[in-house]
């Protein structure tokens, strides 16, 4: 088991900096999830870290060790793709022993070790098919054992369930990291989707054009984005961001209602430099508080049922649509006027024109 | 003014069975949602009605018309489809203007500017006109597609997944658009797709198809609280409702691996069964059992919490993120009105 | 958490090294732009030479060593066009006396020559463009219409045809020269521009149903079914949707068909003698007295080679796509 290193890692295309210089430590045993949209330089930033790719300038360390120019086998790390990369003509046995036998593993050890990775990921009952024979979730399955068995001293996974259907995706989700749980393995995982990120990650490194916006825990990027974009990113759907003035008594909405500011936000918010008190107001569906005599009036635009709770569409005077949780049998007339407040622990505020989040 | 009404309709392709006597009413004004897993039929439904499927049997009624020897352009039907139907060698405003300059209509061009205008302002792409649509991001090119349809004020829209291939944000941005536009347009819509999260979302009513016949057929609200058999509510709500297989023993449904167990509600008799269980119905904090903490899933709106009881795991979904520890011991319990039983082979009891 | 964000940002100000990448690529692109260059040169000597040839005189065009330097001379151009006769020395006299001479007469004159008439070559390079053009719309226009209906409609034994329709032109030409001109004789096809016609249609349909089929495949059948709600027939969606969306496949197909039957020699060779006959057989044939007319024969090639130079550059646009047989996607 190892800790990573980087160290100003960079990437270039040409001109183009497909990451920029980019410095991260992540410990033995985590789980690493990296973010973010296509293209924003996350399954490059794997690839340099397993050595597909190389780097432009920076420092790749290995528990210490500076394995920058070294080839990926001599890095001791295990990669998982997200099609699967297992060999058609080998049996799903065949296919997990294989780095074993590549490494010279005498056959006893390789049948035993095999075993044990496949009673870890309950495969044992289909060692003996074609990989075409296999449903995507056992695919996978195996492609993960046959990077387990090598034992390596960490996980590189890109986007391992992007290629599955939902129904698998779910199942297969808890079980990765299930399977992290008992072994602690330092994982480094890169998915674009933010659901999967919040759900595995001990922390989640978001990405934008190729620069880090955010390393967090799930609460902490959930709860705390660093600037707009983080907010809109994470969640499902995204903070409500809407444009407001600050005043004596708190935020002026559009339309004309004020939503109440504690003192604490009240000072952060004089002393932060706005420019004419222009404030972007971030909160999450949850602090929506649907309720009559509430402070801040909206129309309803649309609502649906999401199973357990509802999800209530509300459009401000200025066309925004703000989201609220709501319960399941909330469900109002089209149009319809209705008050609200807002849970005054769950409001953040952002710079509008540097995008950053302000500090309480 | 329009109401689509399917008798009995079956349709082979060679030895597979696409839809067998799939009967339907879609109501005037209804946004009627077509759910099921890929290959379930949908999509030739949704061919069938529009006419570039003939059905092997059974009718198809547009107002009470028969249609079933009309052809496509004479069906006034419009059909949004999944991906890659804009004209791509057209502007956006050629795009719209496309079916309205047909030889059926043939409206005059000061008709059709407007016609044109108007849509595009409802779904905002007027600065798009003049685009070519090859330039236009994913979710432009799917609003386009939907006010091609709009322009021609057809009996009724059919969309065959209209957002599967978008990303996620911009799926979740459409669908409320999509179902506002419905209901301040009062359009009858047929939607398919096979994202249960859509189908609850958008839907009047739902038919829920699986191998080509209708399992289920009511509102979302009859669909995820009363769901007919184990598949339909497998299929629907997320994460999966829990299944768990319980024998009557003393009084009571018992798990065989596990120190759980139901009452009897009314009057379900049967040795054996499968005791469905929503995970927002799974209540940790007090009740009858205990158990272990496995995973903690912080998703943001909600956590899922993946709780071992004896040889079971129970999904568990709470509000918010929740500061449930993993490894905690907890104990918890049911929902009781809210539990589904069904017999062994899937039916609900 | 703001200055992680902020961190790299910083360190992203270093210009110095943008400018060295840069000065490397444009090195290497002008490099690569060199090489390119020099290879297209040596690809273009045979055709500069032919050129310049076909502007030589007679002694010009056979020195040794060969002039690169020279004075230009329509000889060649005047032995292909006309037909002369020799003049005996009497008349040659009297001919140098006369002063309504064109200058193509005095041209032959320098040879002893006297013009006759026009040569048998404008009305084959003629044949050639009428021949050619009228197959290529018609296998094109077949083509597109039996790739569509292969691509789109559950045509019975469609394997079986399609691997048929392509046997066609499995055999070389040349084997089945003789039966064909065997045919031709007794149904009066034989030296016929409609026979020539048939025949490098034939030829070429097999060629264009694959091709444009491929194409074909690559559009999606949701734009015409579109087409057809929106209250269209079929015929008019493919007409207004799926031909502009197949031009790349068509151009292609145009050109492959074109050159094929501008160059074919051994079907015109056998089956042509005169009123149909096309100029590849005859530029060889190009013999003036006491010798092969060089200049007369790199005219005659450089005449043959400018329409489909041609037609080549006004679809150049469609054929860079076109060439990667519709492996990338149109819009």
């Amino acid at each position: 088991m190892a800790n990573i290193e980087l160290r100003g890692v960079e990437k270039k295309f040409g001109d183009v900096f497909a990451v920029k210089p980019l410095d991260l430590t992540i410990k033995d045993g985590e789980f690493i999830v990296l973010l973010g949209p296509s293209g924003c330089g996350k399954t490059t930033t794997l690839r340099m870290i397993s050595g597909l790719e190389a780097v432009t300038d920076g420092q790749i360390l290995l528990d210490g060790r500076d394995v920058t120019w070294l080839h990926p086998s001599e890095r001791d790390i295990a990669f998982v793709f997200q099609f699967f990369a297992l060999y058609s003509h080998m049996s799903a046995r065949d296919n997990i022993a294989f780095p074993l036998q590549a490494a010279g593993m005498a056959r006893d050890e390789v049948k035993q070790r095999v075993g044990q990775v496949a009673a870890l990921l309950r495969i044992e009952h289909i060692l003996d098919r074609k990989p075409g024979a296999l449903s995507g979730g056992d695919q996978q399955r195996v492609a993960l054992a046959r990077a387990l068995v090598r034992r390596p001293a960490a996980f590189l996974m890109d986007e391992p369930l992007g290629a599955l259907d939902a129904e698998f995706r779910e199942t297969m989700r808890a079980e990765i990291k299930k399977l992290h749980l008992a072994q602690h393995a330092t994982t480094v995982y890169v998915t674009h989707d933010q659901i999967e990120a919040m759900a595995m990650g001990d922390r989640i490194v978001i990405m934008s054009a190729a620069v880090v916006q955010q390393v967090g825990t799930p609460t902490e990027v959930y709860h705390n984005p660093a600037n707009l974009f983080v907010a809109r990113f994470i969640g499902s759907p995204g903070m409500n961001l809407v444009k407001a003035k600050v005043e004596a008594g708190g935020v002026r909405l559009p339309g004309g209602s004020l939503a109440p500011v504690s003192d604490r936000w009240r000072h952060a918010l004089e002393g932060s430099g706005l420019k004419d008190g222009s404030v972007v107001l971030g909160f999450r569906p949850e602090a929506v508080q649907v309720r009559d005599g509430g402070a801040l009036r909206a129309a309803v635009y649309a609502d649906d049922l999401h199973g357990g709770y509802t999800m209530l569409h509300l459009e401000l005077a200025d066309g925004e649509i703000i989201h609220g949780r709501a319960a399941r049998d909330a469900l109002n007339a089209l149009g319809s006027a209705v008050r609200f407040d807002l849970d005054p622990d769950m409001m953040r505020f952002f710079n509008p024109e540097t995008e950053m989040a302000i500090p309480s | 003014m329009s109401d689509v009404r399917l008798e009995n309709i079956s349709k082979r392709f060679g030895d597979t069975l696409a839809l067998e006597e799939v009967s339907l009413h879609i109501h005037d004004d209804e946004f009627f949602v077509l759910l099921g897993p890929t290959g379930a039929g949908k999509t030739t439904t949704l061919r069938v009605i529009a006419g570039l499927e003939k059905q092997d049997d059974g009718h198809v009624y547009l107002d009470d018309m028969l249609m079933d020897g009309a052809q496509p352009a004479d069906r006034d039907v419009a059909f949004v489809f999944q991906q890659y139907s804009l004209y791509p060698n057209m502007s956006v405003y050629d795009n719209l203007a496309f079916p309205l300059r047909s030889p059926l209509r043939r409206l005059p061009e000061g008709e059709i500017r407007q016609r044109v205008t108007e849509a595009a302002e409802k779904l905002r792409i007027t600065h798009l006109l003049e685009r070519k649509t090859a330039r236009l991001s994913g979710g432009e090119m799917q609003r386009v597609s939907i006010g091609r349809a709009i322009v021609r004020q057809p009996r009724i829209f059919l969309m065959d997944e209209p957002l599967s291939n978008l990303d996620a944000k911009l799926r979740e941005s459409l669908r409320v658009e999509l179902k506002h536009l419905q209901k301040t347009q009062g359009s009858t819509t047929l939607f398919v797709t096979h994202d249960q999260i859509e189908a609850l979302t958008m839907a009047d009513r739902i038919a829920v198809l699986d191998q080509g016949r209708i399992i289920q057929n009511g509102t979302p609200f009859d669909i995820y609280d009363r769901p007919s058999t184990t598949f339909v509510a497998q299929l629907v709500g997320t994460p999966r409702i829990n299944l768990i297989a319980a024998e009557w023993q003393d009084g009571a449904y018992r798990t065989p691996g596990a120190a759980l167990s139901f009452a009897r509600q009314n009057g379900a008799a049967a040795e054996k069964v499968l005791v469905g269980v929503r995970p927002e119905d799974v209540r940790p904090g007090a009740g009858d059992f205990r158990g272990e903490v496995v995973l903690v899933e912080p998703l943001g709106v909600e956590t899922i919490l993946h709780i071992r009881t004896g040889e079971i795991t129970l999904l568990c979904v709470v509000s918010g993120l929740s500061s449930i520890q993993l490894g905690e011991v907890l104990s918890f319990g049911f929902a009781v009105e809210r539990l589904h039983f069904f017999e062994m082979n899937g039916r609900r009891l | 958490m703001a200055n992680a964000a902020n961190a790299p940002r910083q360190k992203v100000v270093i210009s110095t090294r943008v400018d060295k990448v840069s000065t490397g690529a444009r090195l290497t692109s002008s490099f690569r732009a060199t090489i390119a260059v020099i290879v297209a040169l040596i690809m273009l000597i045979p055709v500069a030479w032919m050129a310049m040839t076909a502007f030589k005189t007679r002694p010009d065009a056979v020195a040794v060593p060969p002039k690169v330097f020279f004075e230009p001379s329509f000889e060649g151009f005047v032995s292909l066009l006309t037909s002369r006769r020799q003049l005996t020395n009497d008349e040659i006299a009297v001919y140098q006396q006369r002063t309504d001479l064109g200058w193509a007469d005095q041209i032959a004159l320098i040879r002893g020559q006297a013009i006759t008439g026009p040569s048998a070559f404008p009305r084959q390079l003629l044949n050639s463009l009428i021949i050619s053009g009228v197959s290529t719309v018609f296998s094109v226009g077949f083509g597109v219409l039996s790739a569509y209906a292969f691509s789109r409609f559950p045509v019975p034994g469609k394997d079986d045809l399609l691997f048929f329709i392509l046997s066609q032109r499995m055999l070389p030409p040349v084997v089945v020269t003789i039966p064909i001109f065997l045919m031709y004789r007794q149904v009066g096809l034989h030296d016929t521009h409609i026979g020539m016609v048939l025949l490098y249609t034939a030829f070429n349909l097999s060629f264009s149903v694959w091709l444009l089929k491929g194409f074909i495949d690559e559009i999606p059948r949701e734009y015409e079914e579109a087409a057809m709600v929106d209250g269209y027939t079929r015929l008019q969606a493919f007409r207004k949707i799926v031909l502009p969306q197949a031009t790349t496949g068509i151009a292609a197909t145009t050109v492959f068909s074109l050159i094929f039957s501008w160059n074919e020699y051994a079907f015109a060779l056998m089956l042509t003698s005169d009123a149909a006959r096309t100029a590849p057989p005859s530029i060889p044939l190009v013999l003036g007295t006491g010798g092969i007319e060089w200049a007369a024969i790199a005219a005659g090639s450089l005449a043959f080679l400018i329409p489909v130079v041609i037609i080549t550059f006004l679809l150049r646009r469609h054929l860079l796509r076109g060439v990667t047989f519709g492996a990338i996607r149109k819009g």
